[in-house]
């Protein structure tokens, strides 16, 4: 038997590497999209454009104009002079914002009543314009609280020590590269089990598999290694680039990783199987991949937080397995969470590959035309 | 064009729908696709952070902690549980069923009353930098309110040298579906597009077809634009199916013109399906086809069209990447256009290289597509 699934391994992997092409597709553009998203993928806002319009002539209007300007995330690329130039400024998108400092802004201040400062934002993107919002009222406060401190004012009867654990410098990079580890691996196992099996129905050479002596079992297993090997090979060359290259921390055990790593594969190639057995064209197959992938990733807590989410479609998440791989990765990554934390997520992912394996197999036999 | 060529097309353009019709899952792809995952997505994706669970730790509980945490419970931003000691809080913090804790230590009331104040020590789970940031904010938030209803109820002012106010435009509320439900219409356009067409060609090269339609007396041009029309139709319902929804499913308002949106989203149909042509016609094999037309189209239209992360703040090589998507401007496109209304200094230039994209993609295909067999 072991002899039969080996030499099954055997030709899928030729099957799957034999052609120049599509050794290329499933090696080369994962590696390509690590570095690009890994660059790419970050919350947070770098050369924030922004016009200025000051009609405060005193030295606080100044101040704070200069706050902005100094600051290494925002960068000035307009002065207005009037009220009308700040809806053409924003409307073709030159600035994202507008900081507005009203004509008595100085006088007002100097005789302790509350100075008027007006920011304008572009909501369009909603998600940027809440972030950029975020910087402003930090610099603002720290304004404030800077400019009570000289006027010889009290800080106020309690303060905050605000403490990030596990990436101190907020860095979004460090949370969505290990992401985009989960991301890709999914992405190459999936296609390349869910594609395997209609190839052959539509090739006509999975007739001849299925006189062969093979259990459906077998088969099923044969098709699966491929995918095994390919997985773990892929998901060490992207742990090492996210390490090596961009510097994100490895906090955690590595078994424990690959553990996770075992699981997740078991999960996503079950699903590919599954696909796999139902379609009898490629085009199916890839429908197929695709009406599992895209919401897999969409709603896995890559991006968003799965929290956000309305309860019915956080309960929808259950089902998907990349939500779990991702709490085990990011958690390895930046905690270093031990084994035992984890175990809640690891056999979530086990049930979803073994039924999922389980009906494939049951497929195999009855779907033959 | 002649009688006969305009025969020969017709003739083609059946059997594409024939062939649509058999197999129907282009027909999913062009309608069923868009409507699921325009659930999914303008469901499921959410930046609007709230009911954040946090622990609270106080260790002499009284009067003045009780102000302070009645704070954090009144607020919609929060969930928050009580926690007897730092030590639980922190595994809590670790295994991700809290994202903060809030930490009052034993002296708090007492330190209120001296000159330097009592700290409120706040630990934030920093690994989603973006929700703690977010966090930070609400804690500040909550914080500042309990400092002024103390200062009014002592009968003092605190006096806020700054007053800020702040204008959101386009967007008030900021509503992230607002924003996400454009992009995403253009995201599902992109899969839609590529996967449309991306198997079309390589599928006649795999089974043998092509050569037998290489003996008619049919024109590579006659082939591509066949092979075009029917697709380009299908990509049109999806888009309309799609906006019908993100209308009066989402209730995302229209500020621009009907026509102008149809005008640019033919446009990107043409270079998105322009895109699968020529991916399926340089491959000409079905796998290598289908795994280059995901490949280029989900990820990087998801992750590199400004739709989640600003284009603006990615570094200078991955900016001019993103210059060559399509995805990328008709995401800037749609925006604007619903949002913002029918700016012509936004919609023009992105229209343009949709437009610049449609005849390269498209000449390429015409290019490579020859009557040979090799």
């Amino acid at each position: 038997m072991l002899r039969r699934i080996y030499a099954l391994a055997i030709k899928e992997f030729l099957a799957l590497l034999k052609d120049k092409r599509s050794r290329f597709v499933i090696i080369v553009p994962p590696l390509i999209q690590l570095l690009v998203f890994g660059y790419a993928a970050t919350f947070d806002l770098n050369r924030i454009p922004f016009a200025v319009y000051n009609e405060d002539t005193g030295p606080a209007g100044r101040e704070l104009v200069e706050r902005f300007t100094a600051a290494p995330n925002f960068q000035q690329v307009a002065v207005l002079s009037s009220d009308a130039e700040v809806a053409p400024v924003v409307d073709s998108r030159t600035a994202l914002m507008v900081l507005h400092v009203g004509p008595q802004f100085s006088r007002e201040l100097a005789a302790g009543r509350p100075g008027p400062v007006q920011v304008i934002v572009d909501g369009r993107n909603s998600n940027t314009a809440a972030i950029l919002l975020g910087y402003v009222s930090t610099m603002t406060a720290d304004f404030s609280s800077e400019w009570l401190q000289r006027s010889g004012g009290s800080p106020g009867p309690a303060r905050l020590e605000i403490r990030a654990w596990f990436n101190p410098n907020l860095e979004s990079r460090w949370f969505l590269v290990p992401g985009i580890v989960g991301l890709l691996t999914l992405l190459v196992t999936t296609l390349v089990t869910a594609l395997s099996v209609a190839r052959e129905r539509e090739q006509g050479t999975f007739d001849q598999l299925l006189v062969t002596p093979f259990r459906p079992g077998e088969i099923l297993i044969g098709k699966a290694l491929p995918g095994f090997i390919l997985g773990f090979a892929e998901m060490t060359a992207i742990v090492l680039i996210a390490t090596l290259w961009f510097r994100v921390p490895l906090r955690g055990e590595i078994a424990t990783l690959y553990v996770g790593l075992f699981f997740f594969l078991a999960s996503s190639i079950g699903v590919g199987l599954m696909i796999s057995s139902l379609a009898v064209t490629q085009q199916q197959g890839l429908l197929g991949a695709f009406l599992f992938l895209v919401p897999s990733v969409m709603l896995s807590g890559f991006a968003t937080p799965i929290a956000n989410m309305p309860p019915w479609m956080q309960e929808l998440t259950l089902v998907n397995p990349l939500r779990y791989f991702l709490v085990i990765v990011r958690g390895i990554f930046l905690q270093g969470t031990p084994f035992h934390l984890l175990v809640g997520q690891l056999w979530p992912m086990a049930l979803i590959g073994a039924v999922n394996m389980a009906a494939a197999s049951f497929l195999f036999r009855r779907r033959l035309y | 064009m002649s009688a006969a060529s305009r025969m020969r097309l017709r003739g083609l353009v059946r059997k594409e729908f024939c062939q649509i019709l058999r197999d129907p899952s282009s027909i999913a792809i062009a309608f069923l696709l868009p409507v699921i995952l325009l659930l999914i997505f303008g469901y499921g994706i959410s930046l609007d952070t709230e009911h954040v669970p946090v622990a609270i730790v106080v260790d002499q509980p009284d009067g003045d902690t009780a102000g302070l945490t009645a704070r954090f419970l009144g607020s919609s931003y929060f969930s928050p549980v009580f926690v007897r000691d730092i030590g639980q809080a922190e595994e809590s913090l670790m295994g991700r069923r809290v994202n903060a804790i809030i930490h009052l230590q034993p002296d708090f009331s007492r330190r209120l009353q001296r000159p330097d104040g009592a700290p409120i020590q706040v630990i934030v789970n920093g690994t989603d930098a973006n929700t703690a940031r977010l966090v930070m904010g609400y804690v500040q938030g909550v914080w500042q309110n309990w400092l002024s209803r103390r200062a009014a109820e002592s009968g003092g002012v605190l006096a806020a040298p700054l007053q800020l106010d702040q204008r959101v435009w386009f967007n008030s509320e900021l509503r992230s579906r607002n924003f996400l439900v454009p992009g995403l219409i253009a995201i599902i356009m992109t899969l839609i597009g590529g996967l449309l067409t991306a198997l079309v060609m390589a599928r006649e090269w795999e089974r043998g077809t092509m050569e037998a339609l290489l003996v008619t007396p049919v024109t590579m041009g006659e082939v591509l634009v066949g092979k075009i029309l029917p697709y380009f139709l299908l990509g049109l319902g999806g888009m309309a199916l799609s906006v019908a929804m993100g209308l009066w499913l989402f209730g995302v308002p229209l500020l621009g013109s009907a026509w102008l949106l149809f005008a640019v989203s033919s446009l990107f149909l043409l270079a998105a399906l322009g895109m699968g042509l020529l991916i399926s016609i340089a491959t000409k094999n079905q796998f290598v086809a289908g795994t280059v037309a995901i490949v280029t189209t989900f990820l990087p239209a998801f992750l590199l069209s400004g739709f989640i992360f600003d284009i603006g703040s990615m570094p200078v090589v991955v900016q001019a990447i993103t210059r060559v998507l399509p995805a990328r401007y008709f995401v800037a496109a749609l925006q604007t256009i619903f949002l913002a209304g029918n700016v012509w200094s936004v919609v023009l230039p992105n229209a343009a290289a949709l437009a610049a994209f449609a005849v390269i993609f498209l000449g390429a295909s015409r290019q490579k597509l020859r009557k040979r067999l090799d």
